[in-house]
């Protein structure tokens, strides 16, 4: 059975991409360097990855090899060394609302309550929208995150899943083409985690955009994700191998445990982690 | 939300939470726990009050025995035995001519407090009795188009503290409008803060003094012409300059150093310049900010008294140069008096800034 799986991905990788209608995003021989004062360190080179419209993919990798460096890079905020990175075939530039990120921490303002730091984004992405328009927009996406009653609630009030909720809504209301996530679960108790990850695959779900999310759960990486991408170890990390998880949506995770392929995912994930 | 505002928050809030204990002692409301509490709170506070009075108390009780003496030993050599008989029956007596100048007890200055009280209320009848006198010649003057007259008299000691007041306040709003917008620059950009570094570590340890001169050579050269008293503007201008220090790298500092994950929220959303500054990096900082602020208010307080000494400008700063100058034998109650007001007025004016501070800073801590 673990020979089909590997032969698919190997189709994958080989193939090296989709037809270029459906790419969203195109990392092409990507390069990082880090100058530090023993010298340049080189994080990441050669990497490629194609990911399509309306794909979830999810990237595991060992600690320090360079994801969160690589999803940075995508955001616009950390320079590209070498290689390029489009979006719809054009190459990026900058930062902008067409990625929105949720961080691990969830770097609300503190000082304003959830409504204003949803509407922080939609004011400036909707600027020719009523006033009470972007008002319905934010309030939309907090209900979403099932957090209806605190919308005049400041930030600094809430508890760390309360605010990685209204992270979720914030980055979901401004519309992005694609949704950049760096381990946003990680800060969490496990209880809350699965919470949040229900209440994130369920918006996506519905507005279908374009995810990639950094994960050290190997179940949440299959839970969440069309396809899982494993990167090598650094320095000069690449992907090292791409998993399909190929489950039927929308999923639930009784389904998915029960389900006679989430074992042999695992095992793969875990196989290449500990290589 | 409902949120109820006790006066114990209140309290609690301003830095005074001390007197909440005392409303529940006379509410009863005091448990036996609280009793460690209200010893820690209340009574000690009190005791060591009481102890600081009476230390002082001997203490000038002897250091008037020591003046006294060394009066009567003077007049025994000067003038012979008679003269100092008569000096100590004279001290003896009470009294005013002869009584030795050291440090006034705590009676003493008490006393002087009253009739310092007793003298603006004589000031102030006084000042109303001209305001009403000259109300009719007034309106006719200012119909006329001329100058209306206006009361010149002597100022009196509560009058003082007001114009100390007015001086600092103009003397911290100047501080506050040189320094925040400069630092929120200077702090914006490595390069001007690498630029203006040396500039903020030359100036900040330059004593009031210089300051003041400073300002007065180009305060006189600017206003020559005017006939105004100069000594007001000068003296505040010298107070701001002397005290922005603070809050200028308070606020550099502040806005340098605004958290990066911010700043990429900013960058994601590509907020605006101005929408960076007023919604991210000012809130942000906002705390530090107010540290640098209470700082700048303290310094400006203290050394208001010395710049009005050295400018002229009424006020309490003056008034306890005058009553050295004047040697009356209860001027030094009465600088003593200036002491306490000077004091109390700066504690008071801390614990406002305190109070401000936790009404706009987002996390709630308590600031010290
Ligand atoms: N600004 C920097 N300057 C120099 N080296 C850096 C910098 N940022 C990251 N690195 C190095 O680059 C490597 C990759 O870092 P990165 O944060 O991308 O790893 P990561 O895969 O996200 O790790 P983790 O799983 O622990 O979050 C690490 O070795 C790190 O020390
Ligand atoms: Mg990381």
């Amino acid at each position: 059975m673990s020979t089909i799986i590997e032969n698919k991905t190997k189709i994958i990788t080989e193939a090296s991409g989709f037809p270029s209608r459906d790419v969203m995003l195109d990392l092409k021989d990507l390069k990082k360097v880090y100058p530090t004062p023993k010298g340049d360190y080189v994080v990441l080179e050669d990497l490629n990855l194609q990911i399509r419209k309306e794909e979830f993919v999810t990237i595991i990798g060992h600690s320090g090899c360079g994801k969160t460096t690589m999803l940075s890079m995508i955001a616009g905020l950390n320079p590209i060394s070498g290689g390029n990175i489009s979006v719809l075939g054009k190459h990026i530039k900058g930062p902008g609302p067409d990625r929105g990120v949720i961080f691990q921490a969830p770097s609300l303002m503190p000082w304003m309550t959830a409504l204003q730091n949803v509407m922080l984004g939609v004011n400036q992405v909707f600027p020719d929208a009523t006033k009470g328009q972007r008002n319905d927009i934010a309030k939309y996406y907090l209900q979403k995150v099932g957090l209806e009653d605190a919308f005049n609630k400041r930030a600094s009030e809430l508890s760390q899943g309360m605010q990685q909720r209204v992270g979720i809504a914030r980055a979901f209301a401004i519309k992005p083409k694609v949704l950049l996530l760096d381990e946003p679960f990680g800060m969490l108790d496990s209880l809350t985690r699965g919470e949040l990850q229900d209440i994130l695959i369920e918006i996506w779900n519905k507005e279908k955009i374009t995810a990639v999310m950094i994960t050290h759960d190997v179940d949440e990486a299959i839970f969440l994700a069309d396809r899982v991408v494993m990167m090598t170890s650094g320095p000069r990390a690449k992907i090292g191998d791409v998993l399909d998880i190929d489950f039927e949506r929308p999923r639930t995770r009784k389904a998915v445990l029960e389900h006679d392929d989430y074992y042999k995912y695992r095992k793969h994930l875990i196989d290449f982690l500990e290589h | 939300m409902k949120q109820s505002i006790t006066l114990g928050k209140v309290t609690k809030f301003m830095g005074l939470g001390f007197l909440s204990t005392f409303k529940d002692l006379f509410t009863g409301k005091l448990e036996k726990e609280d009793f460690k509490n209200f010893l820690r709170k209340v009574v000690v506070p009190i005791a060591s009050i009481l102890l600081f009075i009476g230390l002082w108390h001997m203490g000038s009780k002897s250091l008037y025995n020591i003046e006294a003496e060394f009066k009567i030993e003077k007049a025994l050599n000067d003038q012979g035995p008679a003269a100092a008989e008569a000096l100590r029956a004279c001290i003896a007596s009470g009294d005013s001519s002869c009584q030795p100048n050291t440090l006034p007890s705590p009676s003493q200055v008490w006393g002087s407090f009253e009739s310092l009280l007793r003298d603006h209320a004589l000031i102030s009848a006084d000042k109303a009795a001209f305001i009403e006198k000259t109300a009719a010649l007034n309106e006719k003057r200012l119909a006329e188009g001329k100058d209306a007259i206006t009361y010149t008299g002597r100022p009196s000691f509560v009058d003082q503290i007001f114009r100390s007041l007015k001086t600092v306040f103009a003397g911290f709003l100047l501080a506050l409008f040189i320094a925040v917008p400069l630092g929120i620059f200077i702090g914006l950009s490595p390069t001007l803060k690498s630029s203006f570094n040396w500039f903020i570590q030359i100036f900040k340890p330059v004593s009031p003094v210089v300051w003041y001169l400073l300002v007065f050579m180009i305060v006189k050269t600017l206003l020559i012409d005017s006939s105004e008293d100069s000594s007001f503007t000068i003296s505040f201008i010298s107070v701001g300059l002397c005290s922005m220090w603070a809050t200028l790298v308070n606020t550099a500092m502040g806005v340098s150093s605004v958290d990066k994950d911010y700043i990429n929220v900013a960058k994601v959303l590509k907020l605006g310049n101005f929408q960076k500054i007023f919604k991210v990096v000012l809130p942000s900082s906002l705390p530090l900010i107010f540290t640098g602020l209470k700082i700048t208010l303290s310094v400006a307080w203290m050394v208001l008294i010395a710049i009005e000494l050295l400018a002229q400008s009424p006020g309490l700063g003056l008034f306890v140069w005058e009553e050295f100058q004047n040697g009356a034998n209860d001027s030094n109650a009465k600088i003593i008096v200036a002491m306490f007001v000077i004091g109390i007025i700066g504690f008071l004016l801390d614990r406002l800034m305190l109070t401000i501070q936790n009404w706009v800073s987002f996390d709630k801590t308590d600031a010290i």
